[in-house]
């Protein structure tokens, strides 16, 4: 299953990962960093595709992205 | 698993200075992955510019020189002159290099030196706090023309694309942008081209990539992406106006 | 060794290339022009390249990219030409960078004219620029001290990091003499640049070339080494020759072309009975202000000649600090004091009706 990780401490709460998330599943968290913004997090991690979409328009570089080796 | 997207080497793993939602950190990276997949970054030598990117030095992890404004083209001259087997790039936006450097892009475009050239075009001073930049649109409103860029004063934006793309020196020039995923994965591959273009001894390789800059426009950062596409693509159409041996 | 006429602007050039410059960066102006013509030349014949730019602002930048890449490099100019250098210059100086800067100063202020002047004294003593900073700054009176000269002027610049100006006029740049040129000279010794940005290659570590310091006590820090550089400079590189100055009553200072003339002059009015001597500053800057000053406790008064309306003349009275009168005599837009008039000026002082400064 692919697998979407968020390096809180980098966000700055742009928000340009949830507007260009396909499956709409990323969301700004209710807490708030070390720099004073409300990180960018995914609730349904089991939703994602793995398409990266997010992590190609993050421009703090928060967001990485892992998917399952496909065969051969 | 396999990690399909991470921070490339390139690039210092450090916080960027840049306003959420600022494009700056998107070039950046894909100047970075290029330079990694191309494999040059022990002999990689950047120049950054006076701007919002004055720190491009604290960011890429090669050498790299801190020009004076709109002079980038000059340095790099010297750097390649000297050095014509490493990968020389300059990183400068639309003020430093359309406005206050536009003698020094057109003759070492017009030279044909071989360095490769990231112009991140955002239509405004940013650095400054949201001035009229060479590039800003008619009509648009910015902290210096308040009631909307007036062709009688400001004349119009300049088109650096189109203005160099006659220049026999020039060998690859293309528009891309980055306001939604599909443009950044083009804007990568034009950036990369650019490189190659340098690698290959073709001639001068310029990039102009439409960037946006929220805070100074006033649009939070998804709708400056819809600002950028509705408003700058329309006045700079983007696309390869230049590929080696080709006018398009 | 061979012996050879040239005139002053090849001979800076020939001097480049025997210092081991292979770069120059610039943009035509007169009164330079032959030196241009000459490394435009001699430059490709010794693997080197001579760039003509698009404006004196692109030739110091390319100087900056140039001298961060670790080559010797030069460029050179005159007076209007140099002033659009300053914001380079200044980069120069605070990223440290090694480089030669030729002027062969012209009349002014603004366009001025194409004739010989040392009106860019202040300009390129005081730094020149914006921030604080100073050149290394050297005046040749010969063109066999000018081929010596540009040796001794990268060898500064590299050992100091540091931007210098080798200051002359269209007289020394037109000026035909013999010199005597080491042929059979070895190659400049090549100093060591780890600090270049010349790419990593297996550096480990990346280099920056860079004059920011945003955070005002890193600048104070960058400044105040800089500062400890100049003081240096101040206590090892002072230049200077001294012609007649024992007995000497009357002591002249004058530096390039004029100290040619005082020198005659010097001579005429020893043969009249007035004991007077000469101070030559080679360096501008560091200026000799120790020596002037000791001088100044054996001689009557100074008389400074410069083709200004008075430059050095201000250093030469801080040297001295008001202990004997300091004497100017200026001649300007392109007018070269003659030794009859300077000699005229000598004896009025002498006399005792001489006006000060």
């Amino acid at each position: 299953m692919p697998k979407v990780t968020f390096r809180e401490e980098r966000c700055k709460a742009c928000e340009l990962c949830a507007s260009v998330c396909p499956k709409k599943i990323i969301t700004m968290a209710g807490h708030i960093n070390e720099m004073g913004y409300h990180p960018a997090t995914v609730k349904e991690q089991e939703k994602c595709t793995g398409c990266a979409m997010c992590a190609l328009i993050c421009p703090d570089l928060v967001i990485e992205v892992e998917k399952e080796e496909k065969a051969g | 698993m396999r990690k399909v997207f991470s921070r490339p080497e390139s690039l210092r793993d450090v916080p960027f200075h840049y306003c959420p939602g600022c494009t700056h950190g998107v070039i950046h990276r894909l100047v970075a992955e290029v330079i990694d997949e191309l494999g040059v970054r022990d002999i990689a030598v950047g120049v950054g510019p006076v701007g919002c990117s004055v720190f491009t030095y604290e960011y890429f992890d090669c050498d790299m020189f801190q020009g004076s404004h709109g002079r980038a083209p000059a340095v790099a001259t010297g750097i390649k002159r000297v050095l014509p087997d490493r990968v020389v790039f300059t990183y400068q936006g639309d003020g430093d290099l359309a406005a206050i450097g536009t003698g020094e892009i057109v003759h070492a475009a017009a030279r044909g030196e071989k360095f490769t050239v990231i112009f991140v075009n955002n239509a405004i001073y940013a650095m400054t706090g949201g001035q009229m930049a060479p590039t800003t649109l008619l009509g648009q409103v910015t902290k210096t023309t308040p009631y909307g860029r007036d062709k009688e004063i400001n004349g119009f934006p300049v088109k650096i694309c189109e203005m160099l793309a006659p220049l026999d020196g020039s060998a690859y020039l293309a528009r891309v942008a980055v306001h939604n995923p599909k443009n950044i994965i083009n804007a990568k591959k034009a950036i990369k081209k650019a490189f190659q273009v340098q690698l290959d001894g073709l001639g001068f390789a310029l990039v102009e990539v439409l960037s946006a800059c929220p805070t100074n426009w006033g649009l939070d950062p998804a709708s400056a992406m819809r600002w950028l596409a509705e408003n700058m693509i329309p006045y700079y159409p983007l696309g390869e106006y230049k590929t080696p041996g080709r006018t398009l | 060794m061979s012996r050879v006429l040239m005139k002053g602007n090849e001979a800076i050039g020939e001097g480049a290339v025997q210092a081991g410059c292979r770069y120059f960066f610039g943009y035509p102006i007169t009164p330079q022009s032959e030196l241009t013509h000459y490394l435009a030349k001699r430059l490709p014949e010794v693997g080197g390249l001579y760039m003509q730019a698009e404006s004196e602002v692109a030739s110091i930048n390319m100087v900056y990219g140039a001298a961060g890449a670790g080559a010797r490099v030069m460029t050179s100019s005159s007076g209007p030409g140099i002033s659009l250098m300053q914001e380079g210059i200044s980069y120069l100086a605070g990223a440290e960078l090694p480089c030669v800067i030729v002027n062969m100063m012209r009349g002014g202020p603004g366009l001025g004219n194409i004739a010989p002047s040392q009106s860019d004294y202040f300009q390129a003593t005081r730094g020149g620029g914006h921030g604080d900073y100073r050149t290394i700054t050297l005046a040749p009176n010969s063109v066999q001290e000018i081929i010596d000269m540009m040796k001794k002027a990268f060898d500064l610049a590299d050992k100091y990091r540091n931007p210098v100006i080798l200051m002359a006029d269209g007289v020394m740049g037109q000026m035909m003499e013999p010199v005597d040129l080491d042929d059979e000279a070895p190659a400049p010794e090549v100093v060591s640049k780890t600090w270049a940005a010349d790419g990593m290659k297996g550096r480990g570590h990346k280099n920056i070339i860079n004059s920011l310091y945003v955070v005002p006590e890193e600048l104070e820090r960058h400044n105040r080494e800089l500062g400890r550089k100049y003081a240096e400079i101040e206590a090892r590189e002072v230049m200077l020759e001294e012609y007649r100055l024992d007995g000497a009553e009357v002591a002249l200072v004058a530096f390039g072309t004029t100290s040619r003339v005082c020198r005659a002059v010097v001579e005429r009015a020893r043969s009249r009975g007035i004991p007077a001597g000469l101070i030559r500053p080679i360096a501008l800057w560091p200026f000799p202000y120790d020596f002037i000053a000791a001088v100044a406790a054996g001689v009557k008064c100074f008389l400074v000649v410069e083709m200004n309306m008075g430059q050095m003349v201000e250093d030469v009275q801080m040297a001295v600090k008001g202990l004997v009168p300091v004497h100017f005599y200026g001649r300007c837009g392109g007018m070269v004091p003659a030794a009859g008039d300077v000699l005229k000026e000598v004896e009025t002082i002498w006399r005792g009706g001489g006006e000060q400064k």
